[in-house]
C-alpha cells in the first residue's frame, strides 16, 4: 500500500482521544500527519510550562485550553484533519456519548483512576469500540521493555509497570514512543482490520 | 489451568474467584481491570465471580502516566 493510499483510506475513518497531556497530543499529531479524516479529543486542562516537556505544545500557548492549542497545532499540521474538541471531564454518561461515532479510540489519560474509568465504561457501554491503552511509560532508557498486549478489541502499549514519581517523570522520548506506539496500532487496525 | 495475562498458569481453578487469584497472585493494586474470556468483571463481583478451567484472564494493573 503506497502512501496516497494508506491517506485515502484514513480519510474515512474517526479516532476519539480522551486525554490531551503527554500521549493524547503526539497520538493526534502523528495520526494528523497520515491523514485521518477526524479526531474528537476531550480534556479539561490548560497548558502549563510543566507540559512542555513532552506535550505537543509551545511556550507561546502556556496558559491556553490543551484542547483549543491543540486544535490549533493539529490544523498547522494538516488541515485536511476534522478536529473537533471538547473541554470537558469525561465520566461514565459522556463517554459514549462523545466517542459514539470513533471506529477506534485511544485513552491518553495521565492518572490511573481515569484509566481505570475509560477503561471500564469502553468495555462495559461500548464493546465493540476498537481501544488502544497506554500503560507505563515514566522515566527514560528500557525501550525494549515497550511493547504492545492484544485481547479482543483491547490493545495496552507501553511497559504496564513504570509507573511516575518525583524521581521518575514523565518525559518526552519515553512518552512519545508509547503515544506514537498508540498511533501505529491505530494504523495497523485501520489498515488490516477495518474493509470500509 | 489458565491463561493469566496471555500466559498459561497451572492454578487449580476449584472454587477460584477473582478475589481468589488476586490474593494467590499478591497482586495488590487498587486499580485494577480485570476480564475473564474478554469480559469486563466489575470491582463489587471480584468475590462471587468464579474462573472455569481454561479461562483466558487479564488482569491489568493501572499506573499513573500519560
Amino acid at each position: 500500500m503506497n502512501f496516497s493510499e494508506i491517506r485515502n483510506k484514513f480519510g474515512r475513518f474517526t479516532v476519539g482521544i480522551a486525554g490531551a497531556g503527554g500521549l493524547g497530543s503526539n497520538c493526534a499529531a502523528a495520526l494528523a500527519r497520515i491523514g485521518i479524516g477526524r479526531l474528537i479529543i476531550a480534556d479539561f486542562d490548560v497548558v502549563t510550562e510543566s507540559n512542555l516537556n513532552r506535550q505537543y505544545y509551545f511556550c507561546d500557548q502556556v496558559g491556553m485550553k490543551k484542547v483549543e492549542a491543540l486544535k490549533a497545532n493539529l490544523i498547522r499540521i494538516n488541515p485536511k484533519t476534522f478536529t473537533e474538541v471538547y473541554e470537558v471531564k469525561l465520566n461514565m454518561t459522556n463517554i459514549p456519548l462523545l466517542f459514539k461515532d470513533c471506529d477506534i479510540i485511544v485513552e491518553a489519560f495521565d492518572l490511573a483512576d481515569q484509566k481505570e474509568l475509560l477503561i471500564s465504561t469502553v468495555l462495559t457501554s461500548m464493546p465493540e469500540k476498537y481501544l488502544v491503552v497506554g500503560l507505563g511509560m515514566a522515566g527514560w532508557g528500557n525501550s525494549n521493555t515497550l511493547s504492545v498486549t492484544e485481547s479482543g478489541k483491547l490493545f495496552i502499549c507501553g511497559d504496564q509497570v513504570s509507573e511516575i514519581s518525583e524521581e521518575l517523570p514523565p518525559i518526552a522520548p519515553r512518552v512519545g514512543i508509547v503515544a506514537n506506539m498508540q498511533a501505529n496500532v491505530v494504523t495497523e487496525i485501520i489498515l488490516n482490520k477495518f474493509d470500509k | 489451568m489458565i491463561i493469566l495475562n496471555n500466559t498459561r498458569e497451572d492454578i487449580g481453578t476449584e472454587n477460584l474467584t477473582v478475589s481468589g487469584l488476586l490474593k494467590l497472585k499478591n497482586f495488590t493494586f487498587k486499580m485494577l481491570v480485570v476480564r475473564i474470556n474478554g469480559n469486563l468483571v466489575k470491582k463489587d463481583e471480584y468475590d462471587h465471580t468464579y474462573i472455569g478451567e481454561g479461562d483466558d484472564v487479564m488482569v491489568l494493573h493501572l499506573i499513573s502516566g500519560g
